[in-house]
């Protein structure tokens, strides 16, 4: 069972309590991009085998959007954080290289 | 005016625990961002001005008599009061918040509150939520769901709970919280 704590009411949310809103971090490409940087951003996703930055909402709980660091591969979580930012905590980029040596970066 | 009636009509059920659909509630939804000072100062005053109530901690409800506020969000609190009240206490908490960006709505018809009354209370809503109520604090309002449908609860007083859920759900929650409460059924684990 996939276990989230919510930065934003601290609960500690059961997968069943939330709503998965996909990869984070994507850089939009709207309006005046070319064809080929829409389509990136619209089907292109990493799907790395290991360590994922998603989007959750806790959608029983307080209703917020925010993110979380997980291994797809073991299912550990590494943590969650708040949404309003554009890239994930260095703190939490350490923990993750430190636990995952060839941890190549969220981006 | 007609006499407000809530959705099953004061229901009982008694099981593990006693169940009671607790007769129309005042609820005042406030949405204002709680994280900004400045926005914090006037809903303290509206809150105060509408229940008498300071604004709860993080997840935290405060009670007093037939008045509550609940935290809901980082920008939303609960404000409970008799039926009656509840315009009273939009008129007040919208005079406080005037100045700032925020919303106050008399919500008491969109509601039904449940309680449920008895030693096997915590089990009875641990069979529906994914909580874990030795995790739960005391004085702790928990928005979760049960079963299929959002609700929100917490503990009144020694071995008494109070549930709530939208009124149009009213039915449906009702059954589970029967079925989860048959008498038999008890599990233990609490």
């Amino acid at each position: 069972m996939l276990i989230l704590e919510c930065p934003y009411c601290g609960v500690k949310a059961d997968e069943t309590e939330l709503h998965p809103g996909g990869e984070a971090h994507l850089k939009r490409f709207g309006p005046e991009s070319s064809d080929e940087e829409f389509e990136a951003y619209l089907f292109e996703r990493k799907n790395r085998k290991g360590v994922h930055f998603e989007r959750w909402r806790h959608v029983y709980g307080c209703g917020k959007w925010f993110h979380a660091a997980r291994a797809t591969d073991t299912l550990e979580v590494f943590g969650t954080y708040s949404a309003q930012t554009n890239a994930p905590p260095d703190d939490l980029i350490k923990k993750i290289k430190q636990k995952r040596p060839d941890f190549g970066g969220y981006e | 005016m007609s006499d407000p009636v809530c959705a099953l009509n004061n229901a009982v059920f008694d099981g593990l625990v006693r169940l009671e659909e607790t007769g129309p509630r005042g609820m005042v939804t406030l949405r204002g961002d709680l994280g900004a000072a400045a926005v914090l100062k006037s809903v303290q005053k509206a809150v105060k001005d509408a229940t008498g109530l300071p604004v709860p901690a993080v997840r935290r409800i405060v009670l007093q008599k037939e008045y509550g506020a609940g935290w809901m969000s980082p920008d939303e609190l609960l404000l409970m009061m008799p039926y009656d009240e509840a315009g009273r206490a939009v008129k007040a908490a919208d005079k406080a918040l005037k100045a700032v960006h925020s919303l106050v709505v008399n919500v008491s018809d969109a509601r039904s509150v449940f309680r449920l009354s008895g030693a096997a209370a915590p089990e009875v809503l641990a069979k529906l939520a994914p909580v874990d109520f030795t995790a739960m604090a005391p004085d702790e309002i928990r928005r979760s769901r049960l079963a299929q449908v959002p609700a929100a609860f917490w503990r009144v007083g020694d071995d008494t709970y109070d549930v709530v859920a939208f009124r149009s759900v009213s039915s449906y929650v009702f059954e589970l919280l029967k079925t989860a409460a048959a008498p038999g059924s008890g599990v233990g684990f609490y």
